[in-house]
């Protein structure tokens, strides 16, 4: 960051040859944006926000080089969606493709919730703030469920002052850290609305859609490949169905439900094994997870709906 | 007289930018930086106050030095250090410690002559800022 802000010294001679191209591989950034188009599944509008946020600091480096003058941008960003969109996932990502561009100088992502922020009596949060503050610079500081922060129905919450030292800093120390604010939509909006100083520092606003099935489905077959597993045809399906019940039942976290679904198919699958103990297994049945091992799921099952665990969905 | 203690000692005091690069160095090589800072500049003097915990986990100079800033604010008249230390097995000890911040005015140290048995002479340097009583110096 610092080498940038220094002008170089023939701007003429290097305005001859600014090369969009050249500055994007160099900065290695592509390779992060490749990655997290193929990791990533869906998000389409993410992923264009993200591009757009690379576009413009690629252009804010050539114009640099060329003597151009411009203000480092804020990129104080706010991530909005429902559990398990990946919200935490782009922020990792984010981190690394700031320090790619430059932006941020470590790329580190220190990930905190209101805990580490706001102290327990008198005196306490400002220290603790600053603490998670000093952590975080130079890379990216990312607030889970940012909206408890703030407790409107107590007037002594110490999160107001937690969340005055932090528009401090991200007013006064832009260049040192970027701050994500993550949190489901509507809480995120009321806790904007009460505190306007904060949502008016924050450049990007993000919405994180909910997956489609065939999205989930996707992702499904993606964390089974990174697992070392895969599906039988039959258990497609039943996964397939599977997606299409769960979905419609109340506590969907998406892409985590899924992960949780998988994580108790691998437990079936195991069972399932371990019960043929006597005969040899080859590599095969190791590997592959069978419909039964997803159909065994409660919620296939027809009660399922209106049990009281039905949230925890076995 | 100007305090001689540490690295970098010697020369004019290092600019802001100048620790940063300095402190960059250290968190490359994984050292952990502390700041401490003390009234009582005796080279002997090795238990100097901490200010706040020694900082394992932040990982960029900007932080620390921040922290150098508010140690400099909270104590503008005496002396402050920044201390790394090597947390690697076996070493487990400073690496580098140097003054970034020291009282506008040093009154130096005396030279204390005191005379034993048998007419020997024992030599030792006292600080004049020691006269006085605690937080009153400087």
């Amino acid at each position: 960051m610092k080498s940038l802000l220094e002008p170089t010294p023939d701007t003429d001679a290097q305005a001859a040859n600014v090369n969009l191209e050249a500055v994007f591989r160099d900065s290695g950034a592509g390779e992060v944006l490749e990655k997290l188009d193929r990791e990533l599944i869906g998000l389409a509008p993410v992923k264009s926000r993200i591009r757009d946020i690379s576009a413009l600091l690629l252009v804010d480096k050539l114009r640099h080089q060329v003597g151009l003058c411009c203000d480092a941008p804020t990129l104080h960003m706010c991530f909005t969606g429902n559990p398990g969109t990946g919200k935490t996932t782009v922020a990792l990502r984010m981190a690394e493709i700031l320090r790619h561009l430059g932006y941020v100088r470590k790329g580190h992502l220190v990930a905190v919730t209101r805990d580490d922020l706001v102290g327990q009596f008198i005196g306490h949060t400002a220290p603790k703030t600053r603490e998670v503050l000093k952590r975080a610079m130079g890379g990216v500081l990312f607030i889970d469920e940012a909206y408890y922060l703030y407790r409107p129905e107590n007037e002594r919450d110490y999160g107001q002052e937690a969340i005055e030292i932090l528009l401090q800093v991200m007013e006064n120390q832009r260049d040192d850290l970027v701050v994500i604010l993550a949190g489901y939509k509507d809480r995120m909006e009321r806790f904007f609305h009460s505190n306007p100083g904060l949502s008016s520092r924050i450049a990007h606003h993000i919405d994180f859609p909910d997956y489609t099935a065939p999205e989930l489905l996707a992702i499904a077959r993606l964390m089974l490949e990174r697992m070392q597993y895969r599906l039988s045809p039959e258990a497609e399906l039943a996964l397939r169905e599977y997606i299409e019940r769960r979905r419609t039942q109340p506590n969907f976290a998406n892409a985590r439900s899924i992960r949780n679904s998988l994580d108790r198919a691998r437990l079936r699958q195991a069972s399932r094994l371990f019960a043929r103990r006597g005969t040899a297994l080859s590599r095969d049945d190791l590997v592959t997870i069978e419909s039964g091992d997803i159909r065994a799921s409660r919620v296939f099952s027809e009660n399922s709906g209106k049990s009281a665990r039905s949230g925890v969905a076995q | 007289m100007r305090l001689t203690q540490g690295t970098f000692s010697f020369l004019p005091d290092l600019t802001d930018e100048q620790i940063g690069a300095q402190i960059e160095y250290c968190l490359q090589n994984g050292w952990a930086v502390s700041i401490e800072y003390t009234d009582d500049p005796h080279p002997r003097n090795t238990y100097w106050e901490m200010f706040g915990n020694p900082m394992f986990d932040v990982h960029d100079p900007a932080g620390i030095l921040e922290e150098i800033r508010s140690c400099r604010q909270t104590f503008p008249n005496q002396y402050i250090k920044a201390n790394a230390f090597d947390a690697t097995r076996g070493r487990e000890s400073l690496r580098l410690s140097f003054i970034v911040g020291r009282p506008k005015e040093e009154p130096g140290f005396g030279l204390v002559r005191e005379e034993g048995t048998g007419r020997r002479v024992h030599y030792t340097t006292r600080a004049y800022a020691t006269d006085r009583a605690e937080g009153e110096r400087y």
